[in-house]
């Protein structure tokens, strides 16, 4: 057997296989080293995909040798690959830097099932974003749903349980939404292959039923995406769950979503329903707009810093939505990259917030007071991942913003609007991330501070390796550029 | 048989109507009721619609359950592949209900209730 | 004479729905649930729907239910809180607009013409007999065609029963409800002799038709899921004769997560197995010389594994929660 060829579905199988083992495991600290080995190794592996994605273009893979779409088909773009790079990455850095976090906040004794549900999760979000079959996507949402429902299920406080239930409500109408719409393309094409779908969809006359479908489909998604209004499930889902799996999650689990849904509009839907294009970009723009300025405004005046890092996540998911639904390349590649810049940033922050979580036990805003005095390395780390979302130059959080404002520029009357959107929101954040700032480096210690010490070694090199990427990939973005290029022309491609 | 077709399509359309009506019951018992285990239950019944919209695909007129015993008879079949994916659904279907139960029983040792507006009152003092 | 038969079914469900909505205790709305699902398998069946119709009849009516029943044991009876409000109606309204407004497309119910029944799934009953040999054209497609999937659905299973266990992970001998009806109702039955010795000789039979159900899935109706689930209701019927405490013996914590992970484990490791003799992931053909043959072996591997997951899963869940009230 050539390893090489089957790389693809490695990524997925193996995190899969390893689950029931780790569950079985009870020995101390046995469960994490073998999370964090699989982790590692998917990463590599997505990291070699990518490779081959940008030499040789996109890869196919027929499971159970059977070809599509009879079978089940996996294919990874340049699109997907990056979606891979991102999810084992950051897994694998939330796994080594989470490992004392996990053993307070969780618990000792049921380690081995957390994180055997991390791997569930992995492999979920990698199983989403390879597959090729659109009922395939609904099998591994709920494998990754289900698991972090557990992880989240995890979190020391009891009202992470009330916040479990509430997600697993509405995750379930989302995914229950997504079925209801692939049923409705089956039923009008007789396929479930995205790529077979979009050829045959065009042979349908009646159009309405897959109309609605995309109504479903869309709305499912946003869902399960967080996308604004739909986001009242993640604030406190993020707050409330272990800090390692906030980590996790809020760089990759509604991305993926998010992910899914650009590839039934554009690969499925744009080309087949008349005007669709311009039904997506009005019905897209207006929404991401809001949930910027929404989002940014809420974090202003929230004083929980994850519950703060949460709502600022919807504002940030608005700016990747605002990025395609310009459906131009420029706009496309904005939205694409700041996926990756957004998942570095992200990570960072809710890193750096966990590292004090660990010491002081509270996100509250007012026990971050002169937090900075003890805790330098953190809050630094904390500041220039800060600065990173602001957008300003040379951080990772740059680059994409400045694809989404040319192309605003591009978009006549409506982009200067959506340009005024940008830098507004832009200097939102900054009064966000000053607010704790301000907090932390120059106002006297409100409680007692007196036993709080720098995080451990082990959490803090994690984080600032994080920090360092998200400074590398701001001076020198070519690798991510690339690759969101890579995908926008993709997604275009299939639009004409 | 020409009658029988006449029916068939005056009523061809009921499942559908039947899977939404399922599907709003569902939705409005999720979105209405304050108490979590009507909820979840409610959650079954919106599931329970998509399996209905599913398997009312896959019949074919005169066709039977596909199992080809003989396969040199001529006979016809219904469409396995809705099946093949309910039973999927199915399962997703009781595994989301065991855990969401599982969250509600720990919900009623830690808040002592069930019921989200006594919840909600506990939550924001 | 199924439409007729269908709309009658129906009909009933949707009165069945409403009352689960009315109705205000939660044990009523439970044994309605049942009911529901009961009815739904039936109206699967007249869709020719045979493998589904079984399988909501062992999961849908039977372990829901009791698992909701376990849950009600553990919280409470009735509902406390009303809704008045009328926004749900109204948001409902707006919903359901548009999916009415799609159903005029639709193609009617039967007709052969449709599009579902034209790309994929005729070359599926057509290639079934020829490349995979066996009669039960949905456990073909199932294992083998989209074996993928069912091998995500297996993880699905896993990852509920590996999430009971760890939602109810601590704290389990301080639980801070007081004795619940499951457990008085699981000791009650043991001092009633009818019912104990009825239930006995169902036992077995029980057992040995879901073992039946497990290897007939290629030739009739049946497979790992629906026997991994009767096999379990066989051994909740057990316990509830003869106690919680009993089972648990029978089946003590420590050996249940061998089940759960052991089948999951097995489907994969055939996955690999088949990679490393040189197919594609989940490829069964390279299992033998004989391809079909080889399908053969590996449909029977990954529904044993299926079955030993879900029994394992279904049981611990059931056992976690009953375990959970006696304590």
């Amino acid at each position: 057997m050539s390893f090489a060829n089957h790389v693809i579905i490695f990524l997925v199988a193996v995190p899969l296989a390893v689950a029931p083992v780790i569950s079985l495991l009870r020995v101390r600290h046995l469960p994490w080293l073998m999370a964090c080995i699989t982790s590692l190794f998917v990463f590599v592996l997505s990291i070699q995909l990518t490779q081959s994605v940008l030499h040789s273009g996109d890869v196919t893979y027929a499971l159970g040798s059977w070809p599509a779409p009879y079978g089940i088909e996996l294919r990874a773009g340049a699109l997907t690959a990056m979606m891979t790079v991102i999810v084992s990455g950051v897994s694998t850095m939330a796994l080594w830097f989470g490992r004392y976090g996990i053993y307070v906040e969780v618990g000792e004794q049921r380690a081995h099932y957390f994180y055997a549900a991390w791997m569930l999760v992995l492999a979920g979000l990698l199983g989403i974003a390879v597959t090729g079959d659109a009922f395939n996507v609904f099998v591994f949402m709920e494998i990754s749903s289900l698991a972090t429902y557990v992880l989240i299920a995890g979190g020391p406080d009891r009202r992470a349980l009330t916040a479990v239930l509430k997600y697993l409500i509405m995750g379930t109408i989302g995914a229950t939404f997504y079925l209801i719409g692939v049923g409705l393309v089956y039923m009008m094409t007789g396929t479930l292959n995205f790529a077979d779908m979009e050829i045959r969809l065009a042979d349908v006359e009646n159009l309405r039923p897959v109309l609605v479908a995309a109504g479903f489909i869309t709305v499912g998604l946003a869902l399960k995406a967080a996308i604004f209004p739909l986001h009242v499930w993640m604030p406190n889902a993020y707050t409330y769950a272990p800090s390692a799996v906030a980590v996790f999650l809020s760089a990759c689990s509604t991305k993926i979503a998010l992910f899914i849904l650009l590839k039934f509009d554009f690969f499925v839907f744009q080309k087949n329903l008349a005007g669709h294009d311009v039904q997506f970009s009005w019905f897209l723009m207006p929404l991401a707009a809001i949930a910027i300025i929404f989002g940014s405004a809420v974090a202003i005046n929230e004083n929980n810093i994850k519950r703060l890092l949460g709502y600022s996540s919807v504002a940030q998911l608005g700016y990747i939505l605002m990025g395609a639904s310009f459906v131009t390349y420029l706009g496309l590649s904005g939205g694409i990259l700041h996926i990756f810049n957004h998942a570095l940033i992200k990570a960072t922050l809710f890193m750096a917030v966990a590292c004090v979580f660990y010491r002081v036990r509270s996100a509250e805003l007012k026990d971050f007071a002169g937090i900075a005095q003890k805790m330098p390395w953190t809050m630094a780390a904390f500041v220039l991942a800060g600065v990173a979302l602001i957008g300003v130059p040379f951080t990772a959080g740059f680059t994409s913003k400045w694809l989404l404002i040319k192309a605003a520029l591009e978009a006549g009357v409506v982009g200067y609007l959506l340009l005024a959107v940008v830098l507004i929101g832009s200097l939102m954040a900054l009064v966000y991330v000053w607010k704790v700032v301000e907090l932390a480096y120059f106002k006297p210690a409100t409680a007692d501070l007196s036993r709080v010490s720098e995080a451990p070694l082990m959490m803090r090199i994690p984080l600032w390796i994080m920090v360092l990427m998200t400074l590398y990939f701001g001076i020198d973005p070519s690798y991510p550029v690339r690759l969101a290029n890579a995908a926008a022309v993709s997604l275009l491609g299939h639009l004409s | 048989m020409t009658e029988m077709s006449e029916f068939a399509e005056l009523f061809g359309l009921f499942n559908y109507w039947v899977f939404i009506v399922l599907l709003l019951i569902g939705l409005y018992t999720i979105i209405a009721k304050s108490n979590y285990i009507k909820r979840l239950i409610g959650l079954n019944v919106f599931q329970s619609a998509v399996f209905l919209l599913y398997i009312s695909m896959d019949k074919v007129e005169g066709g039977t359950a596909p199992i080809i015993l003989d396969a040199g008879a001529d006979q016809i079949f219904s469409n396995p592949l809705p099946q093949v994916l309910i039973l999927t659904a199915i399962v997703v279907g009781i595994a989301t209900t065991a855990l969401g139960l599982a969250i509600v029983v720990r919900i009623r040792e830690q808040f002592g209730s069930i019921e989200e507006q006594d919840i909600l009152e506990m939550e924001t003092p | 004479m199924f439409i007729l038969f269908g709309v009658f079914l129906l009909t009933f469900l949707i009165i069945i729905s409403i009352a689960i909505i009315r109705v205000k205790s939660l044990f009523s709305a439970v044994m309605l649930s049942g009911i529901f699902s009961l009815l739904m398998a039936a109206n699967f069946f007249i869709l020719d729907a045979a493998d589904v119709a079984l399988t909501e009849a062992a999961i849908g009516a039977g372990i829901t239910t009791v698992l909701f029943l376990a849950a009600l044991a553990l919280t409470r009876e009735t509902e406390q809180r009303e809704t008045h409000s009328r926004v749900p109606l109204l948001v409902l309204a707006i919903a359901a607009a548009p999916i009415i407004f799609a159903t005029f497309d639709k193609p009617r119910l039967g007709d052969p013409n449709a599009p579902v029944h034209q790309h994929v799934a005729p070359w599926y009953l057509e290639k079934t007999p020829e490349l995979i040999g066996i009669p039960n054209v949905v456990t073909a497609v199932l294992g083998s065609f989209r074996g993928y999937d069912t091998l995500g659905e297996v993880f699905v299973i896993f990852t509920a029963g590996i999430g009971v266990l760890f939602v109810f992970g601590v704290h389990q001998r301080k639980a801070a409800i007081s004795g619940g009806e499951l457990a008085q109702q699981a000791r009650g039955i043991r001092h009633h002799l009818i019912p104990r010795i009825i239930g006995k000789i169902f036992i077995p039979v029980i057992l040995l038709f879901a073992l039946y159900v497990q290897f007939h899935g290629e030739y009739g109706p049946g497979g790992g899921f629906q026997a991994g689930a009767i096999f379990a209701a066989g051994l909740i019927l057990y316990s509830l004769l003869e106690g919680v405490d009993k089972a648990l013996q029978k089946f003590p914590p420590k050996v249940l997560p061998w089940f759960v992970a052991s089948g999951a484990l097995l489907y994969a490791l055939v996955g690999f197995v088949c990679l490393a003799l040189g197919g594609n992931f989940l490829d069964y053909s390279v299992l033998h010389s004989n391809p079909v043959v080889g399908q053969h072996i590996g449909l029977i591997l990954i529904e044993i594994g299926v079955g030993v997951t879900v029994f394992g899963v279904m049981l611990s869940i059931f056992l976690a929660f009953a375990a959970r009230e006696s304590k």
